[in-house]
């Protein structure tokens, strides 16, 4: 298995993980894209969170306003019907957990790396860029008729790549 | 015996969940202090006395570890017990907590049952009775 397998199978895992314990819902994973360049404009809510160690790259899940409000009603008893403050709160913390999982997973093989304090944003048609030009592993999962996505990217920071040219290499090239 | 805590997370959604949870596991609490980060949560402290700290790691302002620092180099703190509750699950950052004094270290995502597990083995019996 290279780490591109082990992304998507962390990954996997924690959204299964994260929405069972703290939603107490299930949902159902749908196939896996790769995608490069810049996505497609958003409406909607999404949620990023940087990492940064020797690898570096971002981590976000990207929801409509319903699903949002419906991670907030499950995860907080209560009932929301409008993305408010509370709502953005949650899908931060969501996102924080989701991604935090895939970290402490792949800490293992890529040694250790940061997370930072999540953004979300909430519009319509709007464009995000990643300074870095990394693969994006994509998964949407389906919550009964409504789907969401996580997308992760992560490639060798330039930091290390200049320290240790040998140690690391491009996604799907490192071996466990 | 009733016992004061206090919750510290930048999320109000995690400061809610755990309160709920607190309130499930059987301790007799009297009141629940919140903290948005560590300074937050030291200015609660130094206002209130409180019996149990459960802290998350990643905040702006004053992570989790810069406060556990903060309470067990202060003789008035350094007996409240701190339970981290954290997506840090890193070697280097439960060992540095542990080093530094954390009473346990719970993993998020969690359920009621592991936070009432570490707090059975954190608190003297009479705070959960």
């Amino acid at each position: 298995m290279n780490l591109k397998d082990d992304v998507v199978q962390s990954l996997s895992q924690a959204v299964e993980n994260v929405f069972s314990t703290m939603l107490g819902v299930s949902v159902v994973p749908g196939p896996v894209t790769f995608e490069n360049g810049a996505p497609d404009a958003h409406d909607g809510v999404l949620s990023l969170i940087g990492l940064a160690g020797n690898w570096a790259g971002t981590g976000c899940v990207s929801c409509s306003p319903v699903v949002a409000c419906r991670v907030c009603s499950h995860m907080l008893l209560t009932e929301t019907t409008a993305v408010n403050e509370e709502v953005l709160d949650a899908v931060a913390e969501l996102t924080n957990m989701i991604v935090g999982c895939v970290k402490n997973d792949l800490e293992r093989e890529l040694g250790p790396l940061g997370l930072s304090i999540p953004t979300v944003v909430f519009g319509k048609n709007f464009r995000t860029k990643s300074a870095g030009h990394a693969e994006w592993i994509v998964r949407r999962f389906h919550w009964d008729s409504d789907t969401f996505e996580v997308r992760v990217c992560l490639a060798p920071s330039e930091r290390a790549v200049a320290l240790q040219p040998h140690a690391v290499g491009p996604l799907n090239q490192v071996g466990v | 015996m009733e016992s004061d805590v206090l919750v510290v997370d930048d999320s109000a959604a995690i400061r809610k969940i755990l309160q709920r949870v607190l309130r499930q596991t059987g301790m007799a609490i009297r009141n629940i202090y919140e903290a948005g980060d560590g300074q937050e949560a030291l200015q609660v402290l130094d206002r209130q006395m409180v019996n149990l700290v459960l802290t998350d790691i990643n905040m702006p302002k004053m992570d989790g570890i810069q406060l556990l620092a903060a309470m067990k180099g202060a003789a008035a703190w350094r007996g409240i017990p701190v339970v981290m509750v954290t997506t840090e699950g890193g070697e280097a950052r439960v060992s540095e907590a542990v080093r530094l004094g954390a009473a346990g270290y719970v993993r998020k995502p969690f359920t009621a049952d592991q936070i009432k597990e570490k707090l059975v083995g954190v608190l003297p019996a009479a705070m959960l009775s």
